[in-house]
């Protein structure tokens, strides 16, 4: 194991995290805030210690599979915790659990929230909450990737491990012009965003905040009643950037590089779209009579799908109150998710369509059992050892996903709300239902349970392997 | 530059290893996945898997916009083939390896028609490695320039040398010698020296001079210079077969031993002047029979690397011949160095040398003039031959007075086939070529040599 060269990634982690850290101090300048203290001593403090630990350019820069996991684990843990720190030191979420919970919720997009009345946060916390989604959201190594000059084809591997999908492949030959490629698309679509919220007459820092939450379909909220206060016509807009930003950005590429036709083709895209277009409208027509007009139902069910779809977790409507078959509909889209290589999370649209396609190759090879058939997407035969990983992720999430529920048992929570707990941790969507639905929180659990349920978002996020090759002791043998 | 790879075999890692550290746009693609996911995951280049002389793949590698495709996979023909699509698709550049001797024949007449660049023969290229080598035993590696009239000859100055702590400056003004020592190897590190350095025992020497004066050299620093009379080939493979008919052709006895009874008649009969001798060269009494302690060179092209540093090591011990030892892996090069085996030749990495000296021809080709470039020192040095087309701040002013950047030296200034080693007084002019040897990498332009 290469420990310097995780030194040395970890250092540029706190510094670009240091970096990122301006945004809150400027908020706090503008709205003279004294939580800004908080934020600038967390940053000076970040920077120091990545300047310490990237002073020295580690000999050996060659990093393999293990070194990329254990590198991306470990800077999301670092990440979350100096993100925390501000919280507990501004006071403004003084327990050290809650506030950890809070940073890790926003740094895997979750949206999952511990605070009953955010309203009541400063303006400087509320941004760096919702930035930190956007942060969260493309990734901090590719990030890290797109401006160090950091030569070598071995840093694949960072890619590889955060970002999310059954393959990684890049847009053109070299690492840091994908990664750039990536943010530039991401950064484009969210200045897009905010422009068209402004036209909708929103407030400009609320623009900001949402735009964030909206990019890295994290969820956080500025309002106690998260988007449900807006316009209808911002509601739209952020309907439409929630399920854009659920899309692999591979095709963004493709449409700019004027391949659009192929992008069209792609159909982990065409199946995202048909499964928000069913969801919608079964939702639509099942809630009705709930709300004064088609356009209303149709705009709240819209809202939710694509919310709950992409992992983002925003609320217009409180849908707990749906019917069972909406409410059963929703849970299930938790766990599809949105597409691999975009900055949603769940199981991905991509690994349940070659799922379904090995299914029927199995069902063909009973029928005819000397069958050879090779499973395709968009024309290309996916290797042996892509389904293969499929399955095992599929496996390990269920593993996870049940031990988790087992685990935060001992809160004594109803069991809807212990399961959509998990489910909306695991998934990095926000909400559940019941005691966790979207006008509730998540402060009523243990410090245990919480625990648990950071760890599930923080898998998740990284595709469950970085984390579970943490906590394996073969990762630290030499 | 786009470039695009087909075939990630041990030259093409090789090559896509080299083209990326200088900055190169690569696509690979490759028929085995395996192979494609590992290249990729190494080394910062775009993976496809398929067929490299299909349309669509080749489309999808990005053929429109690659400005060179190279060919090296196992085999002749899909390199032969993915050349041709890659050009009617795309119009780039191409360059294939084509290494049977029938095929490397006939692409010379119609390379025009398939518009191929450049095609490799690993085989002969390092057949004309060798041949080039004993024809100089006491260099260890000989590299031409300005079409042949220049050579970079590189020794290692032996215990008793009459060199072993000589000043530079002394070599011209004790010797009367008109040569250029340019770069010398120490323990790992490498100098480009002036007049004032002194040579030291177990220094690898690179030194530039016209051929005659090369043999004059070595003559008058006591080192033997005739060239071999007669060479033991073991293994009569591709190379052996390439190398058998060059030495011949320079009036030099060729014993070529080899296992296969098929192909000693094979041999024999495209070889009728070559002794061939049917035996198994690991047994010693078959080489002992030979004539092994008598022969002048020895020659070790089987097809096992080990095998290939036994017999020299075995040769080494039983006879003073010069010894060439052939090793397929590239991947030991550092142990390798260490033993006392003679000019080691690399085929693989010979065929990577052409195409990298070709690409970078190529990328030079439209700001600049770079001819020709060889990578000294295991690719710490380089030099390279210019052209000078047009005026520049260079031309037209003494040497002495350039201000040149460090650790570069003009080696030598060739006009209208006359060949100039430089002093201080001497100027570049326009039609001249010039040979720079220097440690900065990626000189573009004539210009460059100067301090920016």
């Amino acid at each position: 194991m290469n420990f310097q060269m995780v030194r040395y990634i970890l250092g540029w982690v706190m510094n670009i995290e240091a970096a990122f850290m301006a945004v809150p101090c400027i908020t706090a300048l503008v709205y003279q805030e004294r939580s800004g203290y908080a934020f600038l001593l967390v940053m000076l403090c970040s920077a120091l210690a990545g300047f310490l630990l990237t002073r020295k350019k580690p000999h050996n820069t060659v990093i393999y599979a293990r070194e990329g996991f254990v590198t991306v684990a470990l800077s999301w843990i670092v990440m979350s915790f100096i993100g925390a720190m501000p919280f507990v030191i501004s006071g403004e979420i003084p327990r050290f659990v809650d506030a950890l919970f809070e940073s890790v919720s926003g740094f895997t997009t979750t949206g999952a929230s511990i605070l009953a009345d955010v309203e009541a946060l400063s303006r400087c916390t509320l941004i760096w909450r919702s930035f930190t989604h956007w942060i969260g959201g493309m990734g901090v190594l590719v990030f890290l990737l797109a401006v160090l000059p950091l030569a070598g084809g071995y840093y694949m591997y960072l890619m590889k491990a955060e970002s999310p999908g059954p393959s990684v492949s890049k847009l053109v030959p070299k690492v840091k012009r994908t990664a750039m490629i990536l943010y530039g698309i991401y950064i484009g679509l969210t200045i897009l965003q905010i422009i068209l919220m402004l036209l909708g007459d929103m407030p400009f820092f609320d623009a900001l905040a949402t735009a964030f939450g909206t990019a890295g379909t994290g969820g956080f909220g500025i309002k106690n009643d998260s988007i449900g206060g807006y316009s209808a016509y911002i509601q739209n807009v952020i309907t439409i950037f929630m399920i854009l930003f659920g899309v692999n950005f591979n095709v963004y590429y493709l449409i700019l590089a004027g391949k659009a036709r192929q992008a069209v083709k792609s159909q982990e895209v065409r199946g995202y779209f048909l499964i928000i277009l069913a969801a919608v409208t079964v939702i639509t027509l099942s809630v009705t009579d709930m709300y004064s007009s088609l356009w209303e139902s149709m705009r709240h069910a819209a809202f939710q799908v694509g919310s709950i779809i992409t992992t983002t977790g925003f609320s217009t409507t409180n849908f707990d109150l749906w019917p069972q078959n909406c409410k059963t509909i929703l849970i299930i889209l938790m766990f599809v998710g949105a597409c691999a290589g975009s900055t949603g999370g769940g199981i991905k649209v991509s690994r349940l369509v070659i799922l379904l396609k090995t299914v029927k190759k199995e069902l063909a090879h009973f029928i005819h059992p000397r069958s050879i058939k090779k499973i395709k997407m968009d024309g290309h035969p996916i290797e042996h050892e892509v389904v293969r990983s499929v399955n095992v992720f599929l496996i390990t999430y269920a593993v996870i996903f049940f031990g988790s529920v087992l685990l935060i048992t001992v809160d004594n929570l109803s069991f809807t709300t212990n399961f959509t707990a998990v489910a909306a941790t695991l998934n990095n969507i926000g909400p559940g239902l019941e005691m966790v639905g979207p006008t509730q929180n998540f402060g009523l659990f243990s410090d245990f349970s919480k625990v648990v349920l950071m760890f599930d978002m923080l898998a998740g996020r990284l595709e469950l392997f970085p984390m579970l090759l943490l906590l394996t002791p073969a990762t630290w043998r030499r | 530059m786009n470039i695009i790879i087909v075939g990630c075999g041990k030259v093409g890692r090789s090559v896509t290893e080299q083209l990326s550290k200088e900055e190169h746009d690569i696509t690979v693609v490759d028929i085995r996945s395996d192979r494609v996911e590992m290249t990729v995951n190494t080394v910062d280049v775009m993976g496809i898997v398929g067929n490299g002389a299909s349309y669509e793949v080749l489309t999808e590698a990005g053929v429109k916009k690659a400005h060179l495709l190279i060919a090296v996979t196992g085999s002749d023909e899909l390199n032969l083939l993915c050349c041709l699509v890659a050009r009617k698709a795309g119009g780039c550049h191409t360059i294939a390896r084509v290494r049977n001797p029938e095929y490397s024949r006939q692409v010379a007449l119609i390379k025009e028609d398939l518009g191929l660049s450049m095609t490799i023969n690993p085989e002969y290229a390092a057949a004309m490695e060798i041949s080039r080598i004993l024809r100089f035993p006491s260099a260890m590696k000989i590299e031409t320039f300005a079409k042949g009239r220049v050579e970079i000859l590189q020794f290692r100055i032996q215990k008793n040398s009459l060199l072993a702590n000589y000043a530079i400056s002394e070599i011209s003004t004790k010797l009367g010698l008109d040569i250029l020592v340019c770069a010398v190897e120490r323990g790992g590190e490498v100098f480009i020296p002036n007049g004032n350095f002194v040579l030291e025992v177990q220094d690898l020497v690179h030194f530039i001079a016209p051929p005659k004066k090369a043999g004059e050299f070595f003559q008058k620093i006591g080192v033997d210079t005739h060239q071999v009379k007669d060479a033991m080939i073991v293994g009569g493979g591709k190379i052996a077969y390439y190398l058998a008919k060059q030495l011949l052709n320079m009036r030099i006895k060729v014993t070529i031993v080899e296992m296969s009874k098929e192909r000693c008649e094979q041999l024999s009969d495209m070889l009728p002047q070559a002794m061939i001798i049917q035996g198994d060269a690991t047994d010693e009494t078959t080489l002992m029979e030979e004539g092994l302690p008598y022969t002048e060179s020895f020659v070790a092209l089987t097809n096992l690397d080990e095998e290939n540093i036994l017999l020299s090591l075995f040769a080494a011990s039983k006879s003073r011949a010069k010894l060439v030892t052939k090793i397929n892996r590239v991947n030991f090069n550092e142990i390798i160095d260490n033993m006392d085996l003679g000019s080691v030749i690399y085929p693989k990495k010979i065929t990577t040398d052409y195409i990298l000296q070709y690409v970078r021809a190529m990328q030079n080709s439209i700001g600049s003039n770079v001819e020709t470039l060889y990578q000294l020192a295991d690719g710490n040095v380089e030099a390279l031959e210019f052209y000078i087309r047009e005026d520049s701040p260079v031309v037209n002013i003494p040497l002495e007075t350039l201000k040149l950047r460090e650790n570069l030296l003009i080696g030598c200034i060739n006009r209208k086939g006359k060949v100039i080693t430089p002093r201080g007084q001497d100027m570049i002019q326009v039609g001249d070529t010039v040979i720079v040897v220097t440690t900065n990498q990626g000189l573009r332009d004539i210009k460059d040599i100067l301090q920016s």
